[in-house]
């Protein structure tokens, strides 16, 4: 207590979490203790991508010695799902994918579970599948999900029932016939992304008990511990009170533990045998087929623009595949839908957002939400069109992308951000247009950019709510549900309560860990980037609430106007009379009457909430309303890279990122975002899932499935924070952990093609297919 | 079969019986509690799980524990013995190199050997020493300054 760090807002202080991660103390799901009553489940997944069940049986399994029970559909009748209540939790009837839980195990060991489950015997009938997005859209395309008008669906989603498309967003304006003879250059292409996985180091684990009494508790590493109260609560008639979340430290989310995957499963497997602890551990391979994926996506977008590089128009359809069932699916593509122009002023535009069911893992949420999907076609066509009327990439942005107050595609105004500043800053860090030469004469060096932009994407009324309750010595707990991902989420809720206060960073102490839905304040989920904005907002809301009680009771007992009061530095002063009053034991016990006739105030608590009250519906024909979303955050990146034309070996030089984070709570942590969010994204580039002709996927294992190592990190990450500050952010912020990801798979293949004069239009890049590409001529290849 | 594996862990004597085919990485965690050993993969892929054998970093999951019958285990909870942190975890907390946690006693055990080998490594033997050690949050940068940090400063 001996540092008093005050006004810590906008100041690189320590993480709360980081001494108890270098000494091995955090707590993660997998390192609770439930004691020798704990069971073990396994589940037993369907090897085909689509097929129908004509019958399961788990006779050998529930003989087998130590074996307490074999959950399947017949345990599971009502749908879950997030937005799409499109899925069992066991399957009944057909499967959609390979690795869908057809029934769950439960054993005395890990070992038994694993055996019982190659016993349960479940009979197929193949059916045609369908893995292209594109494909499944089409008319004479399989259809998955036969009973699709029987779900449940919010009203801001609008699936076609009868095809495969689970969500249609539509956004109309202006008029794009009439502007394309306008255009002196146009650039129209299709472009493919496989889907690819979240690769946290920690596998989904989640254990679940059911007392008696019917009070159901599960363990899980969640961003969501209170959207899968509620999902379990509605899927399997608990009451929301009896439901119980716990979830500590998570070992890497990325969106993969946003919504509910294995969760659901477990807590029927723990109903079977009510008392016992039941834990699931995903292996890694389980991991890549059994839980949420990114989308895959088929893009067809043409743009163009006038001779002076004016950009009028944009038609773009976007095929998102889905996966055998939606989770977040449907609010990716109407998200896609919405900013489906990525971060220009475009004033005519036809665009169609999709969400389509394919016979492949849950595609889900994965840190940018559509929008790395999405920028990897615009990013490059913007780049086409600055060549084609002979522009630099650079100053083309700078003309096109959006500002402050203009009224953008969906029809609402832009709020506050500076993304030509973004811009400048980025191509200044990385030496724009002085490309500097290769280190090897094999060697073609590049430079190229990209800028995006991101909504927070969610329901128009997500709250978040925080608690403040002071103990005797002035320290202060703070209280909030929303997760520690590793993003700094405590860190910044234990800055904002201080600040808001008027007491020293080193005196608050976050009650966050775990967060359990039994007594955390709710939040809507850590997810969107909205953290930072929407948690942030309702700690400074009950930091403030707690404050004004504290100057109350100081006012009446100096008998002064509480207008007069402030808090510096954990003290109350007047700016009236110059007192002072320490808020030690005052917080607590309240301060006495004279002679001590009795006495006033007592413990001090306050709270807190924040929900977003503005954002209106969109039109299901035109996609225009007043307020489509929250706000968006900008940035730009900007890449320096060396291909070896021997091998097509890409070596990333540099990454320069500049963002627009209205305010930076603790700048340190966001330039820790922008640095690892850069070296994602430069991973997802060569990223991808690859299934065999009956969906089945080849590369579930790290060996197979590479993610960027410490060698291939760029030699430098370079990275500028912009402060423009948002209207109703807490001291004017908004979320990055997402953004930083965003467009460094377009910057990459922009810089490629700087380098070497190929275009890429399908991720994932790779060694091989650059060489290919570079020695098309040679092979007689195009 | 059972067998008993005499060995120290974080320099603490142990006598205990191990099944023949359990792994180092599930006794350290499951049978003795120290679960800062993080499992990732089980299968030498990520190195979340990595622990000094005689020094020497491993994938406690591709060790049997059998084979630490007579030898020394040194995992992260041994890195601050008496409550002092070490130079690597104090310059892990300043420069910002943790965040899910996930990943880092793995990365901090396979520092400690780095260094116990090779005191002023430079940035590629650094990046070398951390090729096997995987993490998807912070883009290693931090990692890699952190280690330099200490090496250059003790």
């Amino acid at each position: 207590m001996a540092e008093h760090t005050n006004n810590p807002v906008g100041k690189s202080v320590p993480r709360v979490d980081a001494f108890d991660k270098v000494t091995g103390a955090a707590k993660y799901v997998d390192d609770m203790q439930f004691g020798p009553g704990l069971y073990y489940g396994k589940l037993v997944h369907s090897p085909y991508a689509h097929a129908l069940i004509k019958g399961v049986d788990v006779s050998k399994a529930l003989a087998l010695p130590g074996v307490k029970a074999v959950v399947t559909g017949e345990d599971t009748p009502g749908r879950i799902g997030l937005y799409m209540k499109d899925r069992y939790i066991y399957a009944r009837g057909r499967v959609r994918y390979v690795g869908e839980p057809v029934a769950g195990v439960v054993a005395i060991t890990e070992e038994l579970a694993e055996e019982a489950a190659k016993l349960v015997a479940v009979e197929y009938e193949e059916l045609e599948p369908v893995f292209d997005p594109y494909e499944a859209a089409q008319p004479e395309a399989p259809v998955l999900h036969p009973k699709m008008a029987e779900y449940q669906w919010p009203p801001f989603i609008f699936p076609e029932p009868g095809t495969n498309v689970s969500e249609h967003f539509k956004l109309r304006k202006g008029d794009v016939e009439a502007a394309w003879p306008k255009c002196a250059a146009i650039v129209e292409q299709t472009f493919r992304l496989p889907q690819i996985q979240h690769v946290p180091l920690e596998t989904h684990v989640a254990i679940s008990r059911w007392d008696e009494t019917g009070a159901v508790t599960l363990w899980s590493p969640s961003q969501s511990p209170f959207a899968q109260r509620d999902l379990l609560a509605q899927s399997l008639g608990i009451s929301h009170g009896d439901m119980r979340v716990i979830s500590p430290y998570v070992g890497g989310g990325f969106g993969g533990k946003a919504g509910i995957s294995i969760e659901a499963n477990v807590v029927v497997m723990a109903r079977a045998v009510k008392g016992h602890p039941v834990k699931v551990q995903m292996t890694r391979e389980e991991e890549f087929v059994c839980t949420n994926v990114r989308q895959s996506l088929y893009a067809h977008t043409k743009i163009g623009c006038d001779a002076q590089g004016k950009v009028l128009a944009m038609e773009t359809q976007y095929y998102f595949g889905g996966g055998g069932y939606n989770d977040y699916g449907v609010n990716i593509a109407r998200a896609s839908g919405y900013s489906c122009t990525g971060p220009y002023l475009i004033p005519n535009i036809k665009g169609d957002s999709r969400s389509v069911y394919t016979n492949t893992p849950i595609g889900s949420a994965m840190r940018g939400f559509g929008m790395p999907e999405i920028h990897w076609g615009i990013e490059q066509i913007m780049d086409r069109l600055a060549e084609k009327i002979g522009m630099d990439p650079a100053e083309f942005r700078r003309q096109n992308c959006v500002r402050t107050g203009e009224e953008i595609l969906t029809g609402m105004k832009m709020p506050p951000v500076d993304l030509v500043a973004c811009i400048d800053k980025a191509t200044e860090a990385i030496g724009w247009g002085q490309k500097k030469p290769a280190s090897a004469p094999e060697k073609k060096r590049g430079q190229g950019l990209a800028i995006m932009w991101k909504a927070p994407a969610m329901p128009p009324n997500p709250g978040s709510s925080a608690i403040v309750r002071f103990n005797e010595d002035a320290t202060l707990n703070v209280y909030v549900g929303a997760q520690e991902l590793g993003q700094g989420a405590f860190t910044v809720a234990a800055q904002m309560a201080a600040q808001a206060l008027g007491i020293p960073y080193e005196w608050v102490r976050v009650s966050a860990n775990p967060v359990d839905t039994k007594y955390s304040p709710y939040e809507w989920q850590t997810v969107a980037s909205r953290i930072t904005w929407a948690m942030g907002n309702s700690v400074k809301a009950a930091a403030e609430e707690a404050r004004q009680k504290i100057l109350d009771v100081v006012a009446e007992y100096w008998d002064e106007d509480p207008e007069n009061l402030d808090i510096k530095d954990g003290v109350v002063i007047s700016y009236q009379s110059e007192r002072e009053q320490s808020l030690k034991n005052m917080v607590i016990y309240g301060l006495p009457n004279d002679n001590y006739e009795g006495w006033q105030g007592g413990p001090i608590v306050g709270t807190g909430k924040f929900m977003p009250t503005y954002i209106t519906g969109l039109d299901k024909e035109t996609g225009q309303g007043t307020r489509s979303v929250a706000h968006y955050s900008v940035g730009c990146q900007a890449i320096d890279l060396e291909v070896d034309t021997a091998t097509g070996q890409v070596d990333i030089l540099k990454i320069a990122s500049a963002y627009d984070v209205g305010k930076a709570i603790n700048p340190d942590l966001v330039l820790t975002q922008i640095e690892g969010g850069a070296v994602h994204g430069m991973s997802s580039a060569f990223e991808g899932m690859f299934f065999d002709a009956k969906g089945r996927l080849k590369n579930p294992s790290l060996v197979d499935y590479k993610i960027a190592t410490a060698m291939d990190a760029p030699h430098e990450i370079h990275g500028d924070i912009i402060e423009t500050p948002l209207d109703d952010g807490p001291w004017g912020a908004r979320g990055v952990g997402e953004h930083v990801m965003v467009q460094t798979a377009p910057a990459i293949a922009n810089a490629l093609y700087n380098a070497l004069g190929v275009r890429f239009d399908d991720l994932p890049l790779s060694s091989e297919k650059i060489y290919l590409a570079l020695h098309a001529q040679e092979t007689g290849e195009k | 079969m059972l067998h008993e594996i005499t060995f120290t862990v974080n320099n603490d004597p142990y006598t205990i019986a191990v099944q023949s085919q359990q792994t180092l990485l599930k006794v350290l965690r499951e049978q003795l509690g120290l679960t800062g050993t993080k499992i990732g993969c089980e299968n030498g892929e990520c190195g979340a799980c990595t622990v000094l054998f005689d020094g020497e970093p491993v994938n406690s999951c591709l060790v049997l524990a059998a084979e630490a019958d007579g030898h020394e285990i040194e995992t992260v909870e041994g890195m601050s013995i008496g409550g002092d942190l070490h130079p690597l975890q104090k310059a892990f907390i300043e420069h910002n190199a943790v965040q899910c946690g996930f990943c880092t006693p793995g990365m901090l055990m396979s520092a400690k050997s780095l260094l116990i080998h090779n005191p002023q490594p430079n940035e590629l033997e650094i990046r070398e020493a951390l090729a096997g050690n995987l993490c998807r949050c912070t883009g290693y940068v931090r990692i890699i300054e952190a280690i330099q940090d200490v090496a250059q400063n003790g």
